[in-house]
């Protein structure tokens, strides 16, 4: 067994060497703005309005997506599980679909289907674009959305706790957010972090519906100032980081598990 | 259903209409309001999901005037800049699908039955979902920033090895370059995928193994290989899927000139470079087609796998 032993030690060294090579190259680059010198010069950047602007932008769009997603999944999975079984093969089979369509052809459908002189024109304002990036982003997000959702409901009762709570006089809306919603708390909030993860950083889409998110910002950037670019790529880094973080933090359901 | 249901009628209805027709009543109206929750979903489903992919679709099999045509499917095969295209784009996806597996494979195997400490598992399998989500356009710099040509790992390799990366004809802005950044996260992907596969194989297996006197060769040979066959090849395929539709990692890292069919289909919806509006929903198809086929195969393999792990 001690031969397999350093087999695998030498696997592990060797794959977590290649994930964390390109983020200590990537640091070590962005401080390398001034000649001869670390310094924090290139994150200045951070500081400029253009900055500002693209990342506020892409954080209000990925809350929107997360809560957009929510308001669309959780009814969905919940009446599939407790009404409409029969549904549960199709919605899982559309939920997929995001994961077969590539992301540039579903914009390129979007662009022809929506455009300014059609019957639904949401690219013709940018209001109206950026409605349009929402439900992109929402679309994206719905594989892993109604997976973590899905699988997170499997786990509670939710017959009883309907049940109860109907008996108790609670309406439609009062079971839905304040008593099965709290339930699944845990795996709606996994589904967010991966969910911003996806959003915050996105490029494709935003790039060809022409928004100003911060992925086309960075994009941008790269084209001529490379050292700024690298510490833009840190930060985008640093916010993978911190949505998988705390993905595992509050993904993890630590309260007893409600009515079994 | 029924016996809450019933439950409900009882506090609600006592002394009401009889107790069958208000539970029948209740059901359907169960129902409906079950069918109206759904709406949304199916609603959302057809106008940003199915009926732009069917448009491309159709449009693909449609000439300028709307006819039915098979014309633009004929224009990709004769379009030889197209072919490339696409040719490239499986190329790349081949290469780091198999990369990926091999070195993602080794990587599961070694934090699962390597006997390695109880807490690198955690470890590594958080890596992986950080680096598995770590694509676009920051992956991209980060390359640039790292093996480009002043990049941390060139000049060490320069300075400690002896080993310059550009007279050895790499260049980070090629297609050599966008592998090394795909394999990024396509071999974390095959850790989180295949490491479900490897908890399946029962050490009962293996000792039953040993005990016939087989080595461990003969074990992953015989049984460990066997075994794992169809989610290992259902995971290459499905890594080959997300190579193939990605771009924004690929036309950050080498630009808008390197010949990948999503580059080139980002260039047909920028400014119709192909001055066919439906050659461009043939390429379109073209796509969905190749990733629709390596979809399914990974799900008719996902199935197979689960005969043997459970």
């Amino acid at each position: 067994m001690k031969t397999s032993s350093v087999g695998a030690w030498v696997a592990v060294c060797i794959g977590v060497f290649y994930l964390l090579m390109p983020l200590m190259g990537t640091v070590e680059f962005s401080l390398r703005m001034l000649r001869g010198t670390y310094s924090f010069e290139a994150y200045k950047i951070l500081g400029t309005g253009e900055f500002q602007q693209s990342f506020l932008f892409s954080m209000i769009i990925a809350l929107l997506t997360i809560i957009v997603s929510v308001l669309i999944v959780v009814p969905t999975v919940y009446f599939v599980q407790l009404r409409l079984p029969k549904l549960r093969p199709i919605v899982e089979f559309i939920t997929l679909l995001p994961l077969v369509i590539p992301a540039i052809v579903l914009v390129f459908g979007y662009l022809r289907l929506y455009n300014s002189s059609s019957w639904l024109p949401l690219t013709g304002t940018a209001e109206a674009t950026n409605v349009l990036l929402l439900f992109a982003y929402v679309a994206l997000a719905l594989p892993y959305m109604y997976r973590a959702i899905d699988s997170g409901m499997r786990t509670v009762d939710v017959r009883t706790l309907t049940e109860a709570a109907e008996s108790l006089g609670a309406g439609l809306g009062t079971i839905l957010f304040t008593v099965i919603l709290p339930n699944v708390r845990s795996a709606v909030l996994s589904g967010a972090f991966l969910t911003f993860a996806i959003v915050i950083g996105e490029f494709t889409i935003a790039s060809l519906l022409d928004r100003p998110v911060f992925g086309t910002y960075l994009q941008n950037v790269g084209a001529g100032k490379p050292y700024n670019a690298s510490a833009l790529s840190v930060v985008a880094f640093a916010i993978t980081w911190a949505s998988m973080g705390l993905m595992q933090v509050f993904g993890r359901d630590r309260r007893p598990k409600v009515a079994h | 259903m029924s016996s809450s249901a019933g439950l409900a009628d009882i506090t609600e209805h006592a002394g009401g209409p009889a107790p069958q027709q208000v539970k029948t009543a209740r059901r359907m109206s169960n129902t409906l309001i079950a069918t109206f929750g759904v709406v949304p979903f199916f609603l959302f489903s057809a106008m940003f999901l199915i009926l732009p992919t069917l448009f491309l679709c159709i449009g693909a099999f449609q000439d300028q005037g709307g006819q039915f045509t098979l014309e633009n499917i004929y224009k990709i095969f004769a379009n030889q800049f197209l072919l490339d295209a696409y040719l490239v784009s499986i190329k790349i996806s081949v290469i780091t699908a198999l990369g990926a597996a091999v070195l993602g494979f080794f990587v599961a195997q070694a934090i699962v039955l390597g006997n390695l400490p109880a807490w690198l598992r955690p470890t590594v399998t958080t890596l992986s979902g950080v680096a598995s989500n770590f694509a676009g356009v920051p992956l991209a710099f980060a390359f640039l920033a790292t093996i480009g040509p002043t990049g941390l790992i060139t000049g060490w390799l320069l300075s400690y090895f002896g080993i310059n990366l550009r007279t050895l004809g790499f260049n980070v802005v090629s297609f050599w370059g966008v592998v090394a950044a795909y394999l990024y996260f396509q071999i974390p992907l095959m850790v989180l995928i295949i490491t479900p596969a490897l908890d399946g194989l029962k050490k009962e297996w293996r000792e039953a193994a040993v005990t016939l006197g087989a080595t461990p060769l003969d074990y992953w040979r015989y049984v460990g290989l066997p075994v794992l066959g169809p989610s290992l090849i259902g995971a290459t395929v499905l890594l080959f899927a997300n190579s193939f539709g990605a771009i924004a990692t690929a036309y950050a890292l080498a630009g808008p000139s390197l010949n990948l069919i999503t580059i080139q289909l980002y260039n047909q919806i920028r400014g119709d470079v192909l001055h066919d509006e439906n050659l461009g929903f043939a390429v379109a198809l073209g796509m969905i087609l190749i990733t629709g086929a390596s979809n399914a195969a990974y799900i008719y393999l996902r199935e197979r796998s689960e005969r043997w792990i459970k």
